[in-house]
C-alpha cells in the first residue's frame, strides 16, 4: 500500500520531467505515450488504494521531515483515508480519460507535448493535494495545481483573451489564498502544529471566536479556488483553455478542491455555527446566481462553466448544513458527469471546426450519435433525472438541508435544481436538436469525433449512470454514508435517520421539480422556438442583468481595478517620475549648479593663482603670528 | 660679523621683488627670471640661517646646491615652454595662457 501510494503522485511527475524536458525534441507527436501510461498506471494504483481502504485498511505515513525549525515542525506525508479515497477515485478516473482524450483533442497542436506535460504535473500536483497529511503540505499543492490550472488556461497564450483569462485566475486566487495562508498561520498560532490529526484532535480546546475566524480564512481558500461567490469570475474566463483542460481542472478535480479541504477540516467546522452558515449560506447564493446567469449564455463552455459554478454552491451548501457525505457524494457524482460534459462539448466543438455559440449549432443529433447520447445521459444526471447518480448526489443534499432545518437554504436549492434542468436541456435541445442554424458546408462538414475522443465519453458515461445506484441506495444510509461515516463520525451534527416517507417525498419533489425544468426547456426551445425571444423582452431588465453576469467584472473594475490603475497611474507620474526621478535628477543639477557658480574662480590666469596663493600665505603667517603672541 | 638681520632684509627683499615681478609681469621670459630672483632670495636666507646656527653647520649650504639644481632643470622646462608657446602664438604673455579658464 505504502509503495502505491508514494507511485500515485512520483509517476505522473516522472513522466511531467521527461516530457517537458525531452518532449519538444525527441518525442513530438508521441508525447503522450509516457504520459497516458504513467496515468493509466496511477489509475490502476488508485483503484487498488480505494480497494484496500474500503477494505478498512488506511494510512498515515510520515515521509519526511521537511521543516523542523523550533516548535514549527511539519513532515512530508500522506494520509490515506475514505475522503482520499474518494478524491482518488475521481482524479484519477477523470484524469485518465481526459488524457486520453486529450490524444484526439490536441492532435497536431504546436504545444503538444507541452500539453501533456502540463496535465502530468497536474495530476501530480493534484494527487499530493488529496494525499497530503497536513496543511502545509496541503497549501503547497493548492498553490502547484493554480499554476497548473494558469499554465493550461493560458495554454494558447499569442491569443491575448487566453492570456488574460490565466491572468485573472492567477489574481483572483491570489485574494482567496491570501485567506487561506492567514488561516493555516492562525492554527499555527493557535494549537502549534499543523498536522491534520492534531489539529482535528485539539479542535474543540481552540475557543469560539478563534474557531471561527480560522474556518472563514480557510474558506475563504475554498472560496477563491472552487470559484463560489464573489471569487468565481475567473472560472467562465477560464473556458479559454482547451476543453480538456477545463473537463479536468475547472470542472471535475481542482475546483473540487475547496469543497475537500473544508470537508477534511469538518473537525474544525463543525464548532463554528457561525462559519458553517456562512459556508451555506455563500454555497447556497452562488448555486442560484450562477444557475441564473447559466440560463443565458450563449458559449456552450460558458452554460457549463456557470453550471459548475452552480453545483460547486450546492456542495458548499451541503458542506455548510453538515451534510458533510452529501457533499462528498455530490463530489463524486459532478465530478463524473461534469468532467463528462465538458469533454461533449469539446467533441462538439471540434466536429463544428471550432465553434462555441450555440446560436450557430442545432440539428447535430444524427451527425455525432455518440456525443448526443452520452451528452443527454450526462444532463440528465446534472439536472437529476431519477435513477442517475445527479440525482442521488442532489437529493442526498436537498434533503440534508431540510432536515438539517434550513429550509430557507432548500427553497433556494430547489429553485436551482429547476433551472439547472432548464439551462441542461436549453443546451441540449439548442445543440443538438431544431434545425440546424450554422453554414451549409459547415453542417456538411460535421463528423463524429475519432475513437480516442469518444470512448472516454462511453466510459464516463457509465459512472455517471451507475454511481447513484452503486453508493446511493438506500439514502442517506447508503454505501457512501457507510463510507465515509468514520471521517466525518466527529463532525456530523444531525441525527442519523432512516429513510422514511419524509425523505421519499422529498425526493419526489426534487424529481418532479427536476424532470419539470426539462419540460419547460423541451416547451420553450422545441415545441414553441418563439417563446424564447419573448420571454426574454418581458424580462427586460433581469434578461440584460444575467446576460452581462451581474455585472460582477464590471463592478470589481470600477471599485478595485481602476481605482488601483489611478492609483498606480499617480504612483508613477507623481511619485516615481516626481519624487524618486526628481531626487535623482535633482542630485544631478545640485552639483551643476555648484559647479556653474564656483566657476569663476578658475580664470585660467595662472598669476591670479598664484596672487592668491600668496595670500593664503600671507593669510597663514597672520595667524600664526597672532598664535604665537 | 654682520647680523643675520641684514641678511634676511636683503633675502626679504629680494623675495618681495621677486615675487612682485612673477605676480605683475606678463612675459614668460621675465616670469622665470623673477622666480630665479624668490629661488635665490630664498638660498641666501638658507646660507645665513646655515652660518648662524651652531648645530646642523653646513645644511643649509647642501640645500642650496640642491635648489640650485632643480632651479637649473626649472629654467630649462621654463624656456622650453616658453619657446613652444612663441612658436604657437606668436607671444609671450601669460594671460594667453588661459585654456584652463572655467
Amino acid at each position: 500500500m505504502k509503495a502505491a501510494v508514494l507511485l500515485i503522485p512520483l509517476l505522473p511527475l516522472a513522466s511531467f520531467i521527461i516530457t517537458g524536458f525531452f518532449g519538444r525534441r525527441y518525442f513530438k507527436d508521441k508525447s503522450h505515450y509516457l504520459s497516458v501510461a504513467s496515468v493509466a498506471i496511477s489509475w490502476i494504483l488508485s483503484m487498488y488504494v480505494f480497494i484496500q481502504v474500503e477494505r478498512g485498511q488506511t494510512l498515515s505515513w510520515q515521509l519526511y521531515t521537511w521543516i523542523a525549525a523550533g516548535k514549527f515542525h511539519v513532515d512530508i506525508g500522506f494520509l490515506v483515508d475514505e475522503l482520499t479515497a474518494i478524491m482518488l477515485l475521481v482524479v484519477s478516473t477523470v484524469g485518465l480519460m481526459v488524457h486520453i482524450y486529450s490524444i484526439g483533442y490536441m492532435h497536431g497542436d504546436k504545444g503538444y507535448y507541452r500539453f501533456f506535460a502540463y496535465i502530468n504535473l497536474f495530476m501530480f500536483s493534484m494527487f499530493m493535494l488529496v494525499l497530503a497529511n497536513n496543511y502545509l503540505l496541503l497549501y503547497v499543492f493548492w498553490e502547484a495545481v493554480g499554476l497548473c490550472s494558469y499554465l493550461l488556461i493560458a495554454f494558447w497564450f499569442p491569443k491575448l483573451s487566453a492570456s488574460n483569462a490565466g491572468m485573472k485566475a492567477f489574481l483572483v486566487n491570489r485574494v482567496g489564498d491570501f485567506g487561506f495562508s492567514l488561516g493555516i498561520m492562525l492554527i499555527f498560532v493557535t494549537l502549534g502544529t499543523l498536522d491534520y490529526s492534531s489539529v482535528f484532535a485539539a479542535a474543540g480546546t481552540i475557543g469560539g471566536g478563534m474557531v471561527t475566524a480560522i474556518c472563514l480564512l480557510l474558506f475563504t481558500g475554498a472560496v477563491g479556488k472552487s470559484a463560489q461567490f464573489p471569487l468565481h469570475v475567473w472560472l467562465p474566463d477560464a473556458m479559454e483553455g482547451p476543453t480538456p483542460v477545463s473537463s479536468l481542472i475547472h470542472a471535475a478535480t481542482m475546483v473540487n478542491a475547496g469543497v475537500y479541504m473544508v470537508a477534511r477540516s469538518s473537525p474544525l467546522f463543525a464548532h463554528s455555527h457561525t462559519a458553517m452558515l456562512v459556508v451555506a449560506a455563500i454555497g447556497t447564493f452562488t448555486a442560484i446566481f450562477a444557475a441564473i446567469i447559466a440560463l443565458v449564455q450563449n458559449d456552450i463552455k460558458k452554460v457549463l462553466a456557470y453550471s459548475t459554478i452552480s453545483q460547486l454552491g450546492y456542495m458548499f451548501m451541503a458542506l455548510g448544513v453538515g451534510a458533510w457525505t452529501a457533499a462528498m457524494f455530490h463530489l463524486l457524482a459532478h465530478g463524473f458527469f461534469k468532467g463528462l460534459l465538458f469533454l461533449c462539448s469539446g467533441s462538439v466543438i471540434h466536429a463544428l471546426g471550432g465553434e462555441q455559440d450555440m446560436r450557430k449549432m442545432g440539428g447535430l443529433r444524427k451527425k455525432i450519435k455518440i456525443t448526443y447520447w452520452t451528452f443527454f445521459i450526462g444532463a440528465l444526471a446534472l439536472s437529476g433525472f431519477p435513477g442517475l447518480s445527479g440525482f442521488f448526489s442532489k437529493d442526498a443534499i436537498l434533503s440534508g438541508a431540510f432536515s438539517g432545518g434550513y429550509w430557507y437554504f432548500w427553497i433556494v436549492a430547489l429553485i436551482t435544481v429547476f433551472l439547472t434542468a432548464f439551462y441542461s436541456f436549453r443546451l441540449i435541445f439548442m445543440t443538438f436538436h431544431s434545425e440546424p442554424r450554422m453554414d451549409a458546408k459547415v453542417f456538411a462538414h460535421v463528423h463524429e469525433s475519432p475513437p480516442v475522443m469518444t470512448a472516454p465519453l462511453i466510459v464516463l458515461s457509465v459512472p455517471t449512470v451507475v454511481a447513484g445506484l452503486f453508493l446511493g441506495i438506500p439514502p442517506e444510509s447508503g454505501h457512501i454514508d457507510h463510507f465515509l461515516h468514520r471521517v466525518f463520525a466527529a463532525a456530523i451534527v444531525t441525527p442519523e435517520h432512516q429513510f422514511g416517507f419524509l425523505s421519499g417525498s422529498l425526493m419526489a419533489i426534487s424529481a418532479v421539480v427536476g424532470i419539470g425544468g426539462i419540460l419547460l426547456a423541451w416547451h420553450f426551445y422545441l415545441r414553441c422556438p418563439f417563446l424564447p425571444a419573448a420571454t426574454c423582452k418581458r424580462a427586460g431588465r433581469l434578461y440584460t442583468l444575467a446576460l452581462n453576469k451581474f455585472y460582477v467584472d464590471e463592478i470589481y473594475f470600477a471599485v478595485f481595478i481602476n481605482p488601483l490603475r489611478r492609483f498606480s497611474r499617480w504612483l508613477w507620474r507623481i511619485v516615481d517620475a516626481g519624487v524618486i526621478d526628481g531626487a535623482v535628477n535633482g542630485a544631478g543639477w545640485l552639483a551643476l549648479g555648484a559647479g556653474r557658480l564656483l566657476r569663476p574662480i578658475q580664470t585660467g590666469k595662472v598669476q591670479g593663482y598664484l596672487f592668491a596663493m600668496f595670500l593664503g600665505l600671507l593669510a597663514l603667517m597672520v595667524v600664526y603670528i597672532i598664535l604665537t603672541l | 660679523m654682520t647680523p643675520l638681520q641684514h641678511y634676511l632684509v636683503l633675502s626679504g627683499a629680494l623675495f618681495s621683488v621677486g615675487a612682485w615681478g612673477v605676480l605683475a609681469r606678463r612675459s614668460i621670459i621675465m616670469v622665470v627670471m623673477c622666480l630665479e630672483l624668490m629661488f635665490n632670495a630664498v638660498n641666501i636666507a638658507l646660507v645665513a640661517f646655515s652660518n648662524y646656527a651652531n648645530a646642523g653647520a653646513g645644511r643649509g649650504e647642501v640645500f642650496v646646491f640642491f635648489v640650485l639644481a632643480i632651479a637649473a632643470a626649472e629654467v630649462a622646462v621654463g624656456l622650453a615652454i616658453g619657446i613652444a608657446m612663441y612658436r604657437l602664438r606668436e607671444k609671450l604673455d601669460v594671460d594667453e595662457l588661459d585654456e584652463m579658464r572655467g
